[in-house]
């Protein structure tokens, strides 16, 4: 999946199709090196619009039919921090 | 009741000028950041130099907090800021400045708006520049000191605010001043570090430290002068910083501070070349600082007028005595204390406070305080002029407010990073680690017990967690995507500075607190009367720590 | 493209670059360090002004007495954070009472000009969309400073004492 922040408020981001959602579940999975690449590519070619910053493409699997991020700092990173789950969006806590 | 003015800097005109245009050129530089006049490389620098990070889940704003003195007016500006444009909190960090970490871009103008109303700022907290001067936070008011480092802390700070020289070092520059011989104030691990000092002749000057600091190749400073005479320590900062921006490494991050230019110097030739280039500036003169400026801002930090009274201690109680006997150190003036409050109550967020916690605090500053609280660098508070009378009273609201833990410098008063929590550099999350081993050793005998043991916590390389320096270290590494915790033991920041020794493999996070339970059932069974931890360590090595750590417990 | 900034105007760049290996035309010209020391003698008897254009990791104090005979020195940012140049065109204005043009050339940044100016730059190598107008607002953002420098700009200390 491809990630960003959202330039004017720092939020998370995931890519959707061509446009970005916050939430991870709701993100578009490449099941292809080269879908995940042109994806970058297109996302890079977009931060002229400066909207969003620093895209990345991280993995994910899926466990139990939900799609879930493979690293430790993915997962924290689309939740919320661990040690305040009242914060992030795991609490529902996202700027429109 | 009314708010205090404590005896601390106050801007005069130029000062708020200064801070309102560096507001006004940040909200112009965000503006052209947000319509693309600047790419995020060509912003990344400039939003550093005013302290704002792109993090793991949001930026964050790093708030200066020179030498770590606060007013109860900032207080609570601190607390209105969390409130408005955060989420109801800050984290007190480790070069005492504090932190927010969900602020907006767009509303950072309005913030750095708020903080100038109070004199407050955000400039140069982060970037390849001078960074916040750190000094001890008894400062003022140790029974030790032999000269209040602030006023010098002052007058660093405006020399290094936007010096036009200085701006795009190689690499971050961190300085700290200690007044005391206990040093309070890590010296040892910073790349410029100023001890008070009297000469033979009984002149106050000054020794610098050179070359100290942590990431990934710790080092101890090395002292480049044993005396620096008051009015000349702007020109050798200035020499210093000189001869480190035109030779500190520019082509590996890992090797561009000061610590890797000394060492690959050698301290005599980086004393060599200081020393030519501070001749020069002294000779030109434009840098000495005249008694007059010297005189003027140690006014402004003048000792407040102290209350004759008798130096007895209340009795309150039993857990009101041991909070005392951890958490409260004596001051210069009898009758006085010094009362640091841990924000370590196991369980806790190490260093975080919530708007209505700081808006407490302020209280309890005004109204015992003197309106004066320091931030320490072990994301502790400190308030510094409290009648010993008063004490049961601040006691008792400190533990309205949970931050009663009579743990100062005892097991419990873990320093921990924000860690992968929060950090967008983390390998690995610090802040549970530290709350395990927080609740493992809650029970405060058990912490009397074992004394004085500084365990501290990093959860990357970058060692804002100051592991290195910890009697027990923890660094938290990505080991094939899972969290592995190193322990290093022996590490000290303290006059005595060491850095801390590395066991071996390490940990996973269910194991790590176990692990520095083994430890600690070492130090005590081998201990000698009066030996700390790090005195046991430092006698009997490693080996014993490390076999028990490593021991699987029996099937 | 690039325009050249100097006294607050664009100007016409009186200096041609030289390349290492290419001949020496007449007229004024820049050269590199590396060219300098190849050619000194052939460079020093000519009668035209010279300039030389260092890289970042170059010190002027290399040029030793040579210095005065450039009219020109262009100090290089290969990147902007690369902020070595800030010491060199101090060293050259302080140390070695160099009076010549300072120019900045390679990748800085806007933000960085007013830094420049105190130090010691006194032209600029901007790109074609870089107006006299952002020039003029570079220098102005920050009214007063706290530290001397090459500038010789009355600092904050010094109003102070004076009022």
């Amino acid at each position: 999946m491809l990630t960003a922040n959202r330039l004017r408020d720092g939020d998370v981001l995931y890519r959707k199709g061509d446009g970005w959602t916050l939430i991870l579940a709701e993100g578009t999975v490449y099941r292809e090196k080269a879908q995940a690449d042109a994806a970058l590519a297109d996302a890079q070619a977009e931060l002229v619009r400066n909207e969003f910053v620093a895209p990345y493409l991280f993995e994910v699997r899926e466990v139990n039919g939900q799609i879930r991020p493979v690293k430790e700092r993915e997962i924290i990173r689309a939740a919320g921090p661990t040690v305040r789950t009242d914060l992030g969006k795991q609490a529902g806590n996202v700027n429109v | 009741m009314s708010e205090v003015t404590p005896n601390m800097y106050r801007y005069d005109e130029f000062d708020a000028e200064f801070v309102a245009e560096r507001t006004a050129q940040f909200s112009e530089q965000v503006k052209r950041r947000l319509s693309g006049d600047l790419t995020e490389d060509q912003f990344k620098p400039l939003r550093l130099m005013n302290g704002l990070y792109l993090q793991l889940h949001a930026y964050m704003l790093r708030v200066a907090v020179p030498y770590g003195t606060l007013s109860s007016r900032q207080m609570r500006m601190l607390a209105h800021i969390a409130r408005k444009y955060d989420r109801g909190y800050g984290h007190f960090t480790t070069r005492q400045n504090i932190q927010y970490n969900w602020p907006k871009l767009v509303d950072v103008p309005a913030i750095l708006a708020d903080l100038a109303s109070v004199e407050m700022h955000a400039i140069q907290t982060s970037g390849n520049c001078i960074r916040n001067v750190t000094a001890d936070h008894f400062a003022g008011a140790a029974a030790d000191e032999i000269e209040d480092p602030r006023p010098l802390a002052e007058i660093v700070r405006q020399w290094s605010s936007l010096h036009p020289e200085f701006v795009f070092l190689p690499r971050k520059f961190k300085i700290a001043v200690s007044g005391a011989p206990n040093d309070r104030a890590a010296l040892a691990y910073h790349d410029m570090a100023v001890e008070i000092v009297k000469n033979a002749e009984g002149l106050t000057g000054y020794k610098v430290f050179v070359g100290g600091g942590m990431g990934r190749t710790p080092y101890i400073a090395q002292v480049i002068s044993d005396f620096v005479e008051k009015h000349d320590i702007l020109a050798f900062m200035e020499a210093v910083l000189r001869v480190y921006n035109q030779q500190g490494r520019r082509d590996n991050i890992y090797k561009a501070r000061i610590k890797i230019l000394t060492n690959a110097l050698g301290i005599e030739e980086m004393r060599r070349q200081v020393e030519r280039e501070f001749v020069e500036i002294k000779t030109r003169g434009a840098l000495q600082v005249p008694q007059e400026e010297l005189d003027r801002i140690t006014a402004y930090f003048a000792a407040p007028t102290f209350e004759a009274l008798t130096d007895e201690m209340p009795d309150a109680g039993p857990d009101f005595a041991n909070w005392v006997k951890s958490n409260v150190s004596q001051h210069r003036a009898p009758g006085y204390a010094i009362a640091t409050i841990t924000l370590k109550t196991p369980g806790q967020v190490p260093g975080d406070a919530s708007a209505d916690q700081m808006d407490t605090i302020a209280d309890l500053m005004d109204r015992f305080s003197l309106g004066e609280v320091r931030v320490s660098h072990e994301q502790n508070l400190v308030l510094p002029h409290v009648r010993k009378r008063d004490l049961p009273a601040i006691y008792a609201k400190l533990k309205e407010l949970d931050f009663a833990s009579a743990n100062a410098g005892l097991i419990t008063d873990i320093i921990a990073c924000p860690g992968l929590d929060y950090c967008d550099l983390a390998n690995a999350r610090s802040i549970p680690i530290a709350q395990r081993i927080a609740k493992k050793f809650e029970d405060l005998e058990r912490q009397q017990a074992i004394g004085e043991l500084k365990i501290k916590i990093s959860g990357c390389i970058n060692a804002c967690g100051h592991h290195h320096a910890g009697h027990i270290g923890i660094l938290g590494v990505d080991k094939k995507g899972v969290e592995f915790y190193q322990l290093l033991l022996g590490g000290s920041g303290a006059q005595d500075a060491s850095i801390g020794e590395i066991m071996g493999p390490g940990f996973g996070e269910d194991e790590i607190a176990d692990a520095v339970e083994r430890v600690v059932e070492v130090y005590l069974a081998q201990r000698k009367p009066d030996e700390r931890f790090l005195d046991t360590y430092r006698r009997i090595g490693m080996a014993p720590f490390k076999d028990a750590a490593f021991q699987k417990e029996a099937a | 493209m690039t325009k050249l900034i100097k006294s607050g105007a664009y100007a016409q760049d009186a200096y041609a670059p030289v390349d290492d290996d290419a001949a020496l035309p007449d007229g004024a010209i820049i050269v590199s360090l590396a060219r300098f020391q190849k050619d000194r003698e052939a460079l020093l008897t000519r009668n035209t002004p010279l300039g030389i254009r260092l890289q970042s990791h170059e010190t002027p104090e290399t040029l030793g007495e040579d210095v005065h005979h450039f009219a020109l020195v262009a100090l290089e940012f290969p990147k902007f954070r690369d902020g070595r140049a800030f010491s060199w065109a101090r060293m050259l204005r302080t140390r070695l009472d160099f009076t010549g043009e300072i120019r900045a050339v390679g990748d800085f940044l806007y933000d960085q000009v007013n830094y420049q100016h105190r130090v010691g730059f006194d032209a600029w190598e901007v790109p074609d969309n870089f107006t006299i107008e952002m020039f003029n607002r570079a220098l102005s953002e920050m009214s007063s400073v706290y530290q001397p420098s090459a500038d010789g700009k009355k600092t904050i200390r010094e109003l102070r004492a004076g009022r």
